[in-house]
């Protein structure tokens, strides 16, 4: 990274320049305002910018070089599964009968990518224990709501259009109390026990006839199996309710646990996590969902089927379906890299993974645990969660130990999530790192810790290295700019 | 075992497990009942190596009939454009592709302006005041659009276009459902939204109104007059806008929409047989803490030296969790990166131009057909389509002019029953005049 101040693609922009070539208009030009209705030709430009190739190749380099992503450096950002992205599944996904293909032609035109898919969804059925998979959502938070949706037309259509509460754990992503308000339910918080887990007396409280779902990551956001998983899916069918499995955590179980041999109704899965996506910075992702049988005739339309004469077809007649997520199937192109990488992996890969995951972070965990609080302190699956409390006493948060990391050239753990843990810090190193990379990550932590005691200040006042210090975020939402404009 | 992606080795895994105290991997994961344990292997597709798996999905690929070697007149929402070479170089930089949202601004400084930049440049191509960083895409952004205008309005009736893509109206319909909103259409005439139709359906309970600008004809919507009537209803005025058609039609914030929504799919982005695409989602100041999804803000740090953060985080899911203004957290940044590529290669004056040829290429169509003796339905303003009526089947002679070399127009009676043998023709700045004329000649053969 280097440090200079970075200009604004407006700001490179000069009257006159181009960065495009068009083909040459080689039929009849008009006059628009014979073509368009009065009013409706556009009298001030959009101001775009006027920049010529190389400055904006050049813009672009600069701006990828203020960036860190897994290929600069180690990214262990609990619950969000910073692993290798491999090249080759870039490679797929641009071929171009992938890449070129219109989502409304032929379907005898398209069967190769229907093929792909209907492969994939079949691996998804494997790997989740389930008895059928939708690739449509778009990410996780859409396969939540979409599995909801399903939740709430299976309840309507059994004449019990009254449950209206979804459950979540203290511990959850935030995208699951949200989704449940998109889909029209109502949340209640289940509390989490001192082991970290799910407190069984309390989920018995807060069940009862309205009740419509559980919403559970397992393992949870504190990186710990619900060992008492079987009981929980009793209490919640006891009352005539379903169970969700967030399988934003999928890397931990792969080929150990399948939601579906577990008790839960129906999962989403993050492809993008799991299944190498890549991340792009915030998405593309794709979630697509797994259920059961009796929530099959709610998947949303249409449902990709495997015809007796061997051809794909996109199934629109599924009268009790909740219609649409998503114009046309889902994330293509993201369903084309996962794809790739569970070729690439096969059964023998996929279990390897989950071992080295789990066996990664409990290998951090123990390195970590002499420097710092360790709350739940047993083994954990693909991540664990630290406590910044014994630094916060010597004026050192969570917060600024995070921000010295970026001097070492480290992305930062997740911090202050989940909410249970004061100060807290969630690491997740993925399978991919060698063991050097983790030693390193550690000791790193390691001098944070010393410094905190030492030489506070050194940590309180960090990053010292990066583009760019801390910024005022508070003056950013007061009077927010959201917008280039021009002086 | 060995592995590409995997780095342990032998002596690593005896390290760790000696660190943690521990004999066997196996032991780690005890806190799995046994009666849930999966045994065995999954039962899926034996690993390939590098070499082999290309082979094969290249092959797999090549059963496709694709837009790169036929010469496709296939639109509908989704649209076989000029892509600017730099857009794949620049969103193929792994700093970008393999990075997470830029929660930790230091080093995400690339990422965070790279969306401001596509913020400004939806907001300037709209005349909104301000855009978000991207949503799924152009009918997920429509329905959140009817989510935040109930929420807003505190109504319960959203009025939608029969001329509005079908798909984006049965996701909003799926949407709406969640939240106990009725979806009513305005039905359409003569290809565009029917006003009369419109000014019935109007009253005390509507939320929004929703159009698409062209329209799923191809159509130009009388934004003016629409929004005039939904604002005299104390509605919100939605539009749903084709971000290319912007470079040469008036914005719709310049006709009144509060909240406008689209697919940046035009700008550099491959039709991909579905996804991903760039949902953008634009609006008013007066509505810029209802919005959804994630905003990038202009700021400072602590020398005073300019730099960007996530702001106005308190809408969002991870802060508000069920009080959120929506669920949506991953979106579809590095998509927004290569639209904001090619909005930058075509600039100013390219967006214009290639919005300009869209329509003279169509009109030249247009006319081609209807001296060949087709019918062309609609006879309003028009963008990128037009509808032509055959004599049979679209479908049948779609699957004629595929032995041609040609993908042919949306089979409009697929959706609209009334338009049964209309093909819906996409002709966008790519297609020579010469293609154009095949098309007109070969349909003309088949259609006869």
């Amino acid at each position: 990274m280097h440090n200079e101040n970075q200009s604004l693609i407006f700001e490179l922009s000069k009257e006159g320049r181009v960065g495009y070539n068009l083909p040459e208009l080689d039929v009849p030009d008009f006059d628009l305002t014979e073509l368009l209705p009065e009013g409706y030709v556009r009298q001030e430009a959009a101001e775009l910018p006027e920049v010529a190739e190389l400055d904006i190749m050049r813009h672009y380099t600069a701006l990828s070089r203020r960036n860190h992503g897994v290929d600069s450096g180690f990214y262990p950002l609990g619950s969000c599964t910073m692993k290798y992205n491999p090249k080759i599944n870039e490679n797929v996904a641009r071929f171009s009968g992938f890449a070129n293909i219109h989502p409304l032609q032929d379907e005898s035109t398209v069967q190769g990518a229907m093929e792909l898919l209907y492969d994939l969804q079949t691996s998804l059925v494997e790997i989740t224990g389930m008895d059928e998979v939708t690739l449509q959502p778009a990410a996780g938070a859409h396969g939540e709501w979409t599995a909801l949706m399903m939740i709430r037309a299976f309840h309507e259509a059994n004449g019990e259009g009254h449950r209206n509460k979804v459950i979540v754990p203290d511990s959850a992503h935030g995208t699951n109390p949200a989704s449940a308000a998109v889909a029209g339910f109502d949340t209640i918080t289940v509390k989490s026990n001192e082991d970290g887990l799910v407190d069984l007396e309390d989920l018995r409280r807060v069940v009862g006839e309205d009740t419509a779902a559980l919403m559970l990551t397992n393992p949870n956001t504190l990186g710990l199996f619900e060992e008492n998983i079987l009981e929980m899916a009793e209490i919640i069918h006891g009352v005539g309710g379903k169970v969700y499995y967030d399988g934003a955590n999928l890397n931990a179980v792969m080929s150990k646990a399948r939601p579906g041999d577990m008790g839960f109704d129906c999962v989403h899965l993050n492809l993008h996590k799991t299944f190498t996506g890549p991340h792009g910075g915030g998405g593309p992702g794709s979630g697509p969902v797994g259920v059961k049988a009796d929530l099959i005739p709610y998947l949303p339309k249409p449902v990709l089927v495997k015809k007796e004469d061997g051809t794909f077809h996109f199934d629109y007649n599924r009268p009790q379906s909740i219609g649409r997520v998503k114009p046309y199937y889902g994330n293509f192109g993201i369903n084309v890299r996962a794809y790739t990488y569970i070729r690439t992996m096969g059964p023998d890969g996929l279990k390897a993974v989950t071992e080295y995951a789990v066996l990664n972070a409990n290998y951090m965990m123990r390195r970590l645990e002499p420097y710092f609080d360790l709350p739940y302190n047993r083994h954990c699956k693909h991540e664990f969660v630290l406590s910044g409390r014994r630094q916060k006493k010597q004026g050192v948060r969570t917060l600024d130990m995070a921000k010295r990391l970026l001097d070492f050239g480290y992305h930062p753990p997740t911090i202050y999530f989940p909410l249970n843990v004061e100060e807290g810090m969630m690491i997740e190193p993925t399978e991919t790192e060698s063991k050097e990379t983790l030693d390193a990550f550690c000791d790193a932590m390691i001098q944070i810790a010393r410094e905190a005691e030492e030489n506070p200040s050194l940590v309180q006042e960090a990053p010292h290295t990066t583009v760019i210090g801390r910024l005022d975020e508070t003056r950013a939402a007061r009077t927010p700019v959201l917008r280039y404009t021009k002086a | 075992m060995k592995h590409r992606y995997l780095p342990m080795t032998e002596q690593d895994q005896k390290e760790m497990l000696a660190t943690i105290g521990v004999e066997s991997v196996e032991e780690l994961f005890s806190d799995i009942p046994e009666s849930v344990r999966f045994q065995g292997l999954y039962n899926i597709k034996e690993a390939k190596s590098e070499f082999a798996l290309l082979k094969e999905l290249k092959q797999l690929a090549a059963k496709n009939e694709d837009t790169d070697s036929n010469v496709s007149f296939l639109g509908a929402g989704i649209y076989n454009h000029y892509k600017p070479v730099i857009v794949d170089h620049v969103i193929s930089r792994s700093e970008f592709y393999t990075a997470y949202t830029p929660y930790q601004p230091e080093i995400s400084q690339g990422e965070l302006q790279a969306i401001f930049e596509f913020q400004t440049m939806i907001a300037e191509l709209t005349g909104m005041d301000l855009a978000n960083s991207s949503m799924y895409d152009g009918g997920t952004s429509l329905a959140e659009a009817g989510m935040l205008a109930a929420s807003h309005t505190r109504r319960k009736t959203i009025l939608v276009s029969e001329a509005i893509h079908p798909e984006y109206r049965d996701v909003v319909a799926t949407y709406a459902a969640g939240q106990s909103i009725d979806i009513v259409t305005i039905p359409a005439k003569n290809g565009i939204t029917d006003l009369d139709a419109l000014k019935g359906l109007l009253n005390e309970n509507t939320a929004a109104v929703m159009v698409q600008y062209p329209n799923f004809f191809g159509q130009i919507e009388d934004l003016q007059t629409i929004g005039e009537l939904t604002h005299e209803a104390k509605g919100l005025f939605v539009v749903s806008a084709n971000p290319l058609s912007l470079g040469i039609l008036t914005p719709p914030g310049k006709l009144g929409a509060d909240i406008t929504v689209g697919d940046a799919q035009v700008f550099g982005i491959p039709e991909s047989f579905g996804g991903p695409y760039c949902g953008y989602f634009a609006t008013t100041s007066k509505l810029m803490r209802k919005v959804p999804g994630r905003l990038v803000g202009e700021t400072v740090d602590s020398e005073g030296k300019r730099g960007y953060v996530l702001t106005l985080q308190a809408r969002e899911q991870h802060i508000r969790r069920e009080k959120a203004t929506s669920n949506i957290c991953s979106n579809q940044a590095l998509l927004a990166l290569a639209a904001s590529v090619a909005m930058t290669a075509l600039g100013k004056q390219g967006v214009q131009e290639m919005a300009k040829q869209n329509i003279a290429k169509t009109r030249y169509a247009k006319n081609a057909f209807e001296a060949a003796g087709f019918e062309v339905a609609f006879q309003g303003a028009h963008f990128n389509e037009i509808v032509v009526k055959t004599n049979g089947s679209v479908t049948e002679l779609n699957k004629q002019l595929l032995q041609d070399g040609i993908i042919g127009g949306f089979d409009l009676g697929r959706v609209y029953p009334e338009l049964e043998n209309h093909a819906l023709i996409a002709v966008t700045e790519l297609r020579t005049k010469e293609e154009i004329d095949s098309l007109v000649e070969k349909m003309g053969v088949y259609n006869a």
